[in-house]
């Protein structure tokens, strides 16, 4: 700190370097979306234990907490935990096959164009986001089409 | 046959094609101002690197430029930077592909800046020791250096980690990783990769060792497979597969679903070379032995 | 050593949460598709399938397994979030110390909850 220098920057990227860091293709986005809806619904569950414990308590408290939570605002609060659940159950999957090394495929000879264990679990990605999509539609049918 | 001189001619043309601008980090630790960009114009000729940009802007603008580069051939990983929103080698990354006027150059981010665009590597070489990377042996004449014959390997289990023997420590990886951009103890990508490497090596037995090192919080348990790591990675050396696999390795050894590799025998004879007549002996170790 | 097993079992927690979430999700929320599909039954949120439920041991024994898988999923994540903003090491055992208690009192006040709604 002596003769007017200033210690070195440490340059890292921080909480920042999690969403956003450089041209990086989906998987590094849904690493983030992964981290965000789990988060979201862990808040929801915690929430839910003691929404859902309320049956204890009888028809009328049960009742009330249901005509409460049938608020236009808390059905599309709870259609967003859905959304987040068709996301992350189906990220999720990928995530499993591919950190126990089973859709990332082998070790071999790296010849350019190198062809990396992100392109090798790819179409795996595309299959569950398009299975989460279908997911994420039949809910909104149901949640806001039909019978409400 | 005039055709192709001509295209040859035009491919190794000194013509400036166009003037690009170098923004470029400068920080000093000596002159008390805080980090900041500076753009540099820079003439760009077909096939320059952005290595050469740096090397232009250091000869003719500004010689107080830092920047760490050695072999300007991707082979040393000494010129990792920021470029263009990815981390990448300067030597690699020619500015035409990167179809730009502007060439934002940075220090790798999750280091610390020394100066200008050098990054502090010394953490990262810190990582990469702590997980043994190199070959553990039990029998105590075969712990010395070299040891006392060759191991036989065929090339299947050479081709099970060479990928990961080509790893250049160029640190682009961690520059990459979500876990380092806030983790500071994390292993990261290239350490083990390593740790992966050296684990499905038959010629090492170190696997129980390094199971110790690698079963703490700060180990591949915080990788999630975002896959940046492989992503930038110059030599396609795939950091991410290695940690996947690496954890794969740990949880199905540890459940009994996996066996150990099975251990290369030392050779029995000493191999049969005979030194040509007229070829001169191999100079003095310049290490010494201990 | 704890850390590949801690691992292991979020990966299994997962597994579960997936079958039987997604049972409750479907039940829940696809109710009006999958009635018309013949399974399931309709208003999943009236009082009157609430007492089925209740009195179905299939529910009060998943409900209580899910719970569970569910805390130990979710704390899981949230531990490896916390760890990654680089706590030092007396900072990694009380957020374990803590999780660990918070998810304790959790389950025991879930559980108790699904198996009073068997019982009553």
């Amino acid at each position: 700190m002596a003769n007017g220098t200033i210690s070195k920057p440490e340059n890292r990227l921080g909480i920042v370097g999690w969403f956003y860091a450089g041209s990086f293709s989906f998987e590094r986005y849904a690493y983030i979306l992964h981290r965000i809806t789990g988060l979201g619904i862990l808040l929801y569950f915690l929430l839910h234990i003691f929404g859902s414990s309320a049956r204890i308590s009888g028809q009328s408290s049960w009742e009330s907490l249901m005509h409460f939570l049938g608020k236009p605002i808390f059905v599309a609060g709870e259609y967003l935990v859905f959304i987040a659940f068709c996301f992350h159950a189906m990220n999720g999957i990928r995530l499993i096959l591919g950190e126990l090394g089973f859709s990332i495929g082998k070790p071999g000879r790296p010849v350019y164009p190198y062809r990396i264990s992100l392109n090798r679990q790819r179409p795996l990605l595309v299959v569950f986001m398009i299975i989460a999509v279908i997911f994420i539609l039949l809910g909104g049918y149901d949640f806001f089409i039909a019978g409400h | 046959m005039a055709d192709q001189k001509e295209q040859e001619t035009s491919v190794f043309t000194e013509e400036v094609i166009k003037e690009v601008i170098f923004r470029v980090h400068r920080f000093s630790p000596d002159d008390g101002k805080p980090p900041r960009m500076q753009d540099y114009k820079v003439p760009v000729k077909r096939g320059m690197t952005v290595l050469d940009g740096l090397h232009y802007i250091r000869d003719n603008l500004d010689s107080t430029l830092s920047y760490r580069f050695s072999c300007r051939m991707a082979i040393c990983g000494s010129c990792g930077m920021f470029i263009n929103n990815l981390p990448r080698l300067a030597c690699k990354t020619q500015i035409l592909e990167l179809e730009a006027d502007t060439i934002e150059v940075k220090p790798l981010p999750n280091y610390e800046v020394i100066k200008d665009l050098v990054p502090d590597l010394s953490d990262f070489f810190e990582k990469h020791r702590s997980v043994m990377p190199y070959l553990i042996r039990e029998e105590e004449e075969e712990k010395i250096d070299p040891p006392t014959n060759e191991f036989l390997q065929t090339p299947d289990e050479l081709e099970r980690f060479l990928q990961f023997a080509y790893c250049t420590k160029c640190g682009l990886c961690l520059a990459g990783c979500p876990t380092v951009a806030t983790d500071k103890v994390f292993l990261g990508p290239m350490a083990l990769a390593q740790a992966f490497r050296y684990n499905s090596d038959t010629r090492d037995q170190g696997f129980e060792k390094r199971l110790e090192l690698l079963c703490v919080p700060e180990g591949p348990w915080r990788c999630h497979f975002a896959g940046s790591c492989s992503e930038v990675c110059p030599k396609g050396v795939d950091p991410a597969l290695g940690v996947q696999l690496l954890k794969g390795q740990i949880v199905f050894t540890k459940l009994g679903l996996k066996k150990p590799h099975k251990i290369a025998p030392l050779a029995t004879e000493k191999p049969e070379a005979k030194r040509r007549p007229g070829i001169p002996e191999a100079p003095p170790r310049t290490v010494k032995k201990e | 050593m704890r850390e590949p097993t801690l691992w292991i079992l979020h990966i299994l927690a997962g597994i579960i949460i997936l079958i039987f979430l997604g049972i409750h999700m479907g039940i829940m929320h696809l109710d009006t598709i999958l009635t018309s599909l013949g399974v399931g039954y309709k208003n999943p949120l009236s009082w009157s399938s609430v007492l089925i439920r209740n009195k179905a041991l299939f529910f009060t024994i998943t409900y209580i397994l899910l719970l569970g898988a569910a805390l130990y999923h979710g704390f899981y994540g949230l531990r490896n979030i916390l760890f990654e903003l680089s706590l030092g090491k007396s900072a990694q055992k009380a957020v374990n110390w803590l999780l660990f208690f918070v998810g304790l009192f959790l389950f025991i006040y879930g559980g108790y909850a699904a198996i009073a709604a068997y019982v009553i």
